[in-house]
């Protein structure tokens, strides 16, 4: 039994071979190509070309991919998007789409609706679903969208009226078509979960084809008896039909893999994590095997969303970064040479002195023709050190949570740059396979499920509100395709509501199990 | 008189969530709100508090309940117009001059501007608290026995009420709890004010004030430190603390959300300690167990980097910020403010000392 993990990122596509007891057998690299697809399919036979392996012994094929943060970016493959909102008379005086750029509206058609609907904050009726209002919106709506999301006032607290308007649109528009709910996407927060849903409704083509891409990639390998997952950002696996559901939740994925994959390598648990690219340095922190999670309302493609995103500060600092003297002044980055490095930096033969070319004029590293960077002053190229570790130990401080020296593993490609030393580091932990800690983190995640609602204590108390949230959290994991005998609760977030009087809390749970 | 535009919002928004003290709701929606009535009517007049007539007639525009409430669900819109025309109808008063905000920090800086632009009133720049606080008692009008009824409440759903109570703790009371029932966010205008009222009793100038504090905090190309100097000056504050958050306990009690940080010192401030204690907005700070400011003066929560205000809500484990304290206008500083907003009535077992001795003190004691 065989895993494959591939990892798609701005400057390479990472694949990775682990056996059965996630020892890894091999691993490649190759350039991400424009379209994605043949980055993988080239990575992908690269990786097994030079393998006496049976691939039908091959079990897991995983993905983690930025397409869907591309798309959002780039305004591309977007689907046009209806919006159902259930809560008036409320809610009127903020609109769906408010303050969204309005070419990404353009791009999403902007269509939506204010229908009767929502709850209270205690769980009773704001107003009455009314079936005809939504039937006559999907007729007028039949050659307009392509998907929709349906977001309803307090659905974090009951979610049944979305849930009745889903099954409405799919007896109108039949099974397949494609619809989000924003209880099962976002938190509490009515325009940032709408956001997060919409932004989740419009992917639905980009989801769509990219899963089929790595599909149609793996059987053209000969890869046929695999399960196939996709990497969700909080560092859990996602089954393909679940993707399509929420494709959203692959954003960002690229630097909690590269976390989740430092931990695995150096069997730690809670610690921060550095991982340095072409062009960037990622830094996140471990809690407990799971990256932190980010507590501010974050942008997505200038949009304000308030879905999970894990917590990481980027440098523009990594490999290919570019040093230059400005008046005596030396400066490193942000802008690199990126994938052209192995032409570009003096190393190689260029005619860009990069941070690479430094790491080698200092012996820290072994790569390309070392006499070509001689010539530099052994002076400069430590001033020019200095710089870099000093952008390093800024952002290594932004991230820490006590004034201690901190254990720091170094992961990613560029990692050769990085001094033995940075102030508020206690030690640096590396690994012989860091380079490919990303396409680790991809094939070694567990599967997840969370829950959020609001629970009223002094009606059901708190040991029971937890138990409930925790089965409907098993819910989501299983549904996600976990094996429901290994699931464990992994987080639990208890935050009471103000003013109300009877002792309501927002509660959040997270459970991780293991692939079924 | 000058015209409030969108960039003003922006910034009044910014600086609204600054002198609200960690509570007092984040204004975002608030602020789409805003945005939303004034592109649909216009940019809103803002008169100085010289500006209007002694006799002229005003009444403040405010939302009472739970802010995790409001960003859940938030007005329908027509609500603001609604409650405002029942108390003048109420009132019996045929001309209402103006609205401005019962509460210059948090959401309800926003409000009024809604209310102006739906209604085509001015807006006036003066409030009654100069800050957030959490009961409609608190207020500057309070203070000199200006009645907060009768006050008109509604919902979004359409009902409306009118109280005329014995006394503006009852007012509170009450109001609460319709408000609860309401959905625990509801719609309220109340002390209706004269324009000579106005001048006497409320917090003048204060939505410029919100307006420079945001500018200053949201301007770009320009040091941190140097950012951080000028809000200090504008606000004759002090920065106590440059810390990271390392516990945050809360629990609800009486309806309200209370709770203590600790934060542990950064830079200037490593190896020290400082507690912050609030209930919706923050109340006491504790330096090295030491008090080193107390309500009603200001205690602001910035972020480190860009000073951006942090509310007591999205309070974490590892967020890196700043505590600013301010002095509370002077109409809090007498026996009657501090009875009603000082320390003994949050339940702090301390004598009220104003923040600027407290600094002063604490720098003869470093001497």
């Amino acid at each position: 039994m065989y895993k494959i993990g591939i990892d798609v990122g701005g400057t390479n596509t990472d694949a990775i071979l682990l056996d059965n007891n996630n020892k890894l057998i091999h691993s490649v690299k190759s350039p991400t190509s424009l379209d994605i697809k043949t980055g993988i399919e080239t990575s992908l036979r690269n990786l097994l070309q030079d393998l006496a392996i049976d691939k039908t012994q091959i079990s897991h094929a995983m993905l983690g991919t930025t397409q869907c943060t591309n798309a959002i970016v780039e305004r591309k493959k977007l689907a046009k998007v209806g919006v159902i909102r259930l809560g008036y008379p409320a809610t009127a005086s903020v609109l769906p789409y408010t303050a969204w750029p309005q070419d990404m509206v353009d791009n999403l058609s902007g269509n939506y609706a204010l229908v009767h609907g929502g709850y209270e904050y205690d769980g009773q009726v704001l107003s009455q679903l009314d079936e005809n209002e939504i039937r006559s919106l999907l007729e007028g709506w039949r050659q307009e969208v392509e998907s929709i999301a349906i977001v309803g006032v307090f659905s974090s607290i009951k979610n049944d009226q979305e849930l009745k308007v889903r099954n409405i649109i799919q007896q109108v528009y039949g099974d397949e078509f494609p619809i989000s709910c924003s209880s099962l996407i976002g938190s509490v927060g009515l325009i940032e979960r709408e956001n997060a849903t919409i932004l989740n409704a419009a992917l639905c083509k980009v989801i769509e084809t990219t899963t089929q891409g790595f599909v149609h990639a793996l059987q053209t390998e000969g890869i046929f008896n695999a399960e196939v997952y996709l990497c969700q950002n909080d560092g859990t696996l996602m089954s393909i039909d679940y993707a399509k559901q929420f494709p959203i939740l692959t954003i960002a994925c690229g630097p909690t893999n590269s976390i989740r994959g430092a931990s695995y390598l150096s069997q730690i648990k809670d610690t921060m994590v550095l991982d340095v690219g072409g062009t960037t340095s990622d830094i996140g922190v471990l809690q407990d095997g799971f990256p932190r999670e980010s507590s501010v309302a974050v942008e997505v493609g200038d949009i304000r969303t308030n879905f999970r995103m894990p917590d990481i500060i980027s440098v523009g600092l990594g490999g290919g970064s570019i040093v230059r003297v400005n008046d005596g002044k030396i400066t490193v980055g942000p802008d690199s040479v990126g994938y052209k490095i192995s032409q570009e930096a003096l190393v190689f033969g260029g005619d860009t002195l990069t941070t690479t070319d430094i790491a080698v004029r200092l012996g820290l590293a072994n790569i390309g023709d070392r006499s070509l960077v001689a010539h530099l002053d052994e002076a400069f190229a430590k001033d020019v050190q200095k710089e870099m570790a000093s952008l390093l130990e800024q952002a290594i401080d932004k991230m820490k949570t006590s004034s201690e020296d901190v254990q720091l593993v170094l992961v990613g490609g560029g990692s050769i740059i990085v001094p033995e030393s940075l102030r508020g580091v206690a030690s640096v932990i590396k690994n012989e396979h860091g380079s490919v800690a990303n396409a680790i983190g991809a094939s070694i995640a567990q599967i997840s499920g969370q829950y959020e609602q609001i629970y009223i204590y002094a009606k059901e108390p708190r040991e029971e509100s937890l138990k409930d949230a925790q089965n409907k959290a098993v819910k989501q994991a299983v549904l996600a395709g976990a094996l429901p005998e290994t699931i464990e609760l992994v987080e639990v977030e208890e935050t009471p509501l103000a003013y109300h009087p009877e002792n309501a809390t927002r509660l959040k749970v997270k459970v991780v199990g293991k692939m079924a | 008189m000058r015209y409030l535009d969108k960039e003003a919002i922006e910034n009044i928004a910014i600086g609204a969530a600054f002198l609200g003290t960690g509570g007092g709701g984040d204004p975002y929606i608030g602020k789409l709100m805003a945005l939303s009535a004034i592109e649909k009517n216009g940019p809103v007049k803002l008169y100085s508090v010289d500006e209007i007539a002694d006799e002229d007639f005003f009444i403040p525009a405010a939302m009472m309940g739970a802010p995790s409430v409001l960003v859940e669900k938030f007005p329908r819109g027509d609500e603001f117009v609604k409650v405002f025309q029942k108390l003048a109808q109420y009132l019996g008063k045929e001309k209402i001059a103006g609205t401005y905000p019962m509460e210059a920090g948090g959401v309800n800086s926003m409000i009024p501007i809604v209310v102006a632009a739906q209604l085509g009133l001015p807006l006036i720049d003066c409030d009654g608290m100069g800050r957030a606080f959490p009961e409609l008692q608190m207020v500057t009008f309070h203070l000199d026995g200006i009645s907060a009824t009768p006050m008109a409440i509604t919902d979004e759903k359409g009902n409306i009420g009118i109280f005329e109570t014995i006394d503006n703790k009852w007012t509170e009371r009450l109001a609460r709890t319709a408000t609860v029932e309401m959905g625990a966010s509801a719609l309220v205008s109340l002390y209706p004010t004269t324009g000579a009222q106005m001048k006497n009793s409320g917090v003048h100038h204060i939505i410029t004030l919100s307006e420079k504090i945001g500018e200053i905090i949201a301007s770009k190309n320009k040091e941190v430190n140097d950012k951080l100097q000028e809000l200090l000056n504008l606000v004759s504050g002090f920065e106590l603390f440059q810390g990271k958050i390392v516990d945050v306990i809360r629990e609800t009690k009486g309806g309200f959300n209370l709770g203590k940080m600790n934060l542990e010192g950064i830079d200037v401030n490593k190896d020290e300690q400082m507690k912050v204690h609030f209930q919706n907005e923050n109340l006491l700070a504790e330096k090295n167990e030491q008090v080193v400011a107390m309500t009603p003066d200001l205690i602001c929560l910035v972020d480190y980097e860009t000073l951006l205000p942090v509310t007591t809500e999205s309070l974490k484990y590892g967020k890196r910020v700043r505590v600013i304290g301010l002095p509370a206008n002077e109409k809090w500083r007498t026996a009657k403010g501090i009875e009603t907003a000082g320390p003994k009535y949050f339940g702090y077992d301390y004598d009220y000392e104003p923040i600027e001795e407290i600094v002063k003190k604490g720098a003869a004691e470093h001497v």
